[in-house]
């Protein structure tokens, strides 16, 4: 199992004839990812890496069955694109484009409220699932199946923890780059729900940076409905108020949107903040630790009927199955 | 992009939003003939892209017009947080009765534009939102734009008086309408003034266009002051570089926003002081290498360079080739640190051994590094 994408994915590229669209097409197959058709209007029947290219989303849906879609087409054009994959009823958008227009975003996201697509992007690098599927940019060569959920605004920033992740030996179910923009379709608060839910997760990374209030919401969800062990760490503590640091949605305004302010959220919800990205493994191999063990414990006091023996795990109370899922049920998805 | 408060104020008079006439003027003598027009007394406005101009001495009421030449030559010139005068704006001086505040700004959070209005106006809306947020009226503003009766309950939450309401009514129609037509992220007036005479204006206006949509803005492009801003900051942009000038001495080269914030924080956190953000994105294009060097070699705080590269799907021996091309090509007297890691790391790091250049794999211990090497430069 997995998070919004697995074995059973079958992507649509939008743009597949450009420079990029064709490049990391190359790459989603060379992972194995099943990429079953290619949009570009104007350029149907041609092929693209043997994978056959049509004029409109709509008839690429309904000759090959995809049931994803991976936008890679010029910002101008990307709020079309995502219009587009939304009606022709693909569930899952991914939209690398950067650059798009705040004014857009506000239309998509006006559009697709009560609509059963869900977007993740703009200006992102997609999302992995290790050994089964990649939609979007990552490198496959730094992950590794595993259990560890990751969720980001950033790219290179991901790779990075990511890559010390699979070197400490811990893997990923699911990495996400959800975007770098003020508005995007999926947010931390989303996969914090999804991951949730995931049997194959254990334990989630969620990479913060400077701007909005995100990293906020997400602390607050934790507290109230995440029972899995999260880590959290936020990038931009040196950066200056007012100043737009390479994303567009990266800036603290008005004094609001701090580093310091969003780890104070986080350190308040009783998740460990990273200090540096080196600390995240093991954060991580510790709270799976914890959790391990207090199961342990759990079950040898009660074969040994000593309850009095039982190790509280550090930090988080043990919940009881049904106690858990009847948080995980709590669990808002934004009407999407 | 941030507009010159002259600027935004040609778009809120082009959208029929009343604001007090002016000119700009960049030299005493330019003063002296605007302010000719209007009658004293006349206020002198520095025209700066950053805030807090006012507390630096930016902004000067004067009766006379020696006392404008000795204004407009202090303020002509002067240094506010860093950034030079360049122009004033020379604008008559209003008889204020009462201040308010409206801005449009992006709710991030429910994904719409939101007016903001308040009757505590000329001070920072931030500043009222934090002390007095019940002086702060919030409507989202959906596809429909601003329905009059929606703007006819923000004028009342501002004015008694109908005459007064009467006349704001249009005013914040208006203000949504043009944050909305200029792709604005920000759209503020503050104060919106209430004159002795019963008249609405906006006196001071201010507006950040997103940088996004700037091409279907081909106009309001051309009107970027570039001598507004940092030079380091200007090269940059035109480079395709991202690039933000703090004040510290480790300059970096990254490649990524969220990975060079992160090594920005590291520097910090191991006792460094970084000099800036520089993201050269995802390519390993050697002339981009160089416009960084050239840039940040052009900040003569910086004592050492690092480079943080992460190979994903450019490959790190790729990366240091370009490096190599770049480094060969100039001429850089202060040290370097590269850290590389990701896909094909070894073959790069054996490549930069060869020229005599230190790469590591390892994050931190590139940061304490560059930091000693910073240190003993110094």
């Amino acid at each position: 199992m997995s998070v919004l994408i697995g074995r059973n994915t079958r992507v649509v590229v939008q743009g597949i004839t450009g420079r990029d669209g064709s490049f990391h097409t190359r790459g989603m197959l060379d992972y194995g990812t099943k990429v079953v058709a290619g949009v570009t209007p104007g350029k149907g029947g041609e092929r693209v890496h043997s994978v056959p290219v049509f004029d409109s989303v709509q008839d690429a849906v309904s000759k090959t069955g995809a049931n994803c879609s991976v936008i890679y087409v010029p910002a101008a054009l990307a709020q079309d694109a995502v219009y587009e994959a939304t009606d022709a009823g693909v569930p899952l958008v991914v939209c690398i484009s950067e650059g798009i227009p705040v004014r857009d975003m506000v239309e998509v996201s006006a559009y697709l409220q009560g609509r059963p697509t869900r977007l993740v992007g703009p200006n992102c690098p997609g999302l992995i699932s290790p050994g089964q599927s990649k939609v979007g940019i990552m490198p496959g060569s730094i992950v590794k199946p595993g259990k560890v959920g990751v969720v980001s605004r950033s790219g290179t920033l991901t790779y990075e923890v990511v890559w010390q992740l699979t070197r400490a030996g811990l893997g990923q179910s699911t990495c996400i780059g959800i975007g770098g923009d003020p508005i995007v379709g999926t947010r931390f608060a989303d996969m914090l729900a999804l991951y949730e839910q995931d049997p194959a997760t254990s334990a989630i990374v969620l990479i913060g940076e400077i701007g909005g209030s995100d990293e906020e919401d997400a602390a607050l969800l934790i507290r109230r409905s995440i029972s899995k062990p999260v880590v959290a760490f936020v990038a931009g503590q040196t950066a200056p108020p007012g100043k737009r640091m390479g994303h567009a949605g990266a800036i603290v305004s008005g004094g609001s949107g701090t580093a310091q302010e969003k780890m104070a959220r986080f350190q308040e919800a009783g998740i460990p903040v990273a200090k540096t990205p080196s600390e995240i493994p093991g954060l991580i191999a510790a709270a799976l630790r914890t959790k391990r063990k207090s199961k342990l414990t759990l079950l040898r006091s009660k074969r040994k009927a000593k309850p009095k023996r039982r190790v509280a795990p550090s930090g988080r109370k043990p919940r009881t199955k049904t106690k858990r899922a009847a948080r995980a049920k709590t669990v808002r998805r934004r009407g999407r | 992009m941030n507009l010159h408060e002259y600027q935004s104020k040609e778009l809120f008079r082009a959208a029929g939003i009343p604001v007090p006439p002016g000119d700009v003027a960049s030299s005493v003598e330019e003063a002296v003939s605007a302010a000719a027009r209007f009658s004293y007394p006349v206020v002198v406005k520095a025209q700066v892209l950053i805030g807090g101009r006012g507390k630096a001495g930016g902004v000067k009421v004067v009766r006379t017009p020696e006392e404008l030449k000795r204004e407009a030559g202090r303020i002509i010139g002067m240094d506010i947080r860093g950034l030079k005068v360049h122009r004033v704006l020379i604008t008559p001086s209003a008889d204020i009765d009462r201040e308010y505040y409206a801005g449009m700004v992006l709710d991030r959070k429910n994904e719409t534009p939101l007016l903001m209005v308040s009757p505590a106006g000329g001070i920072d809306i931030e500043e009222v939102a934090r002390t007095s947020p019940e002086k702060i009226l919030r409507i989202p503003i959906d596809l429909r734009g601003l329905p009059a009766y929606r703007a006819r309950a923000a004028a009342r939450f501002l004015d008694k008086s109908p005459a007064i309401q009467k006349q704001i009514v249009p005013i914040l129609i208006r203000l949504a309408r043009v944050y909305r037509d200029q792709d604005a992220s920000l759209a503020e007036i503050n104060p919106l003034v209430v004159t002795k005479a019963g008249e609405v204006l906006a006196l001071d206006a201010k507006i950040v266009l997103d940088d996004n949509a700037l091409d279907r803005h081909p106009d309001l492009a051309s009107w970027r002051d570039l001598t507004a801003e940092d030079p380091g900051e200007v090269e940059a942009r035109e480079r395709g570089l991202s690039y933000v000038k703090l004040d510290g001495s480790i300059g970096c080269v990254v490649n990524g926003a969220g990975l060079a914030m992160a090594t920005m924080d590291l520097i910090q956190y191991h006792g460094g002081r970084p000099a800036n953000f520089l993201d050269i994105g995802g390519s390993s294009n050697p002339e981009k290498v160089e416009s960084a060097m050239n840039i940040l070699t052009g900040d003569s705080r910086v004592r050492a360079v690092l480079f943080n590269i992460f190979g994903g799907i450019t490959r790190c021996d790729d990366v240091a080739r370009g490096l190599l091309t770049a480094l060969d090509r100039l001429n850089v007297r202060i040290p370097i640190v590269i850290r590389l890691t990701g896909t094909n790391e070894k073959e790069a790091r054996e490549l930069l051994g060869k020229k005599g250049i230190m790469a590591l794999s390892d994050m931190d211990e590139a940061v304490r590094a560059v930091i000693a090497r910073a240190a003993e430069a110094a």
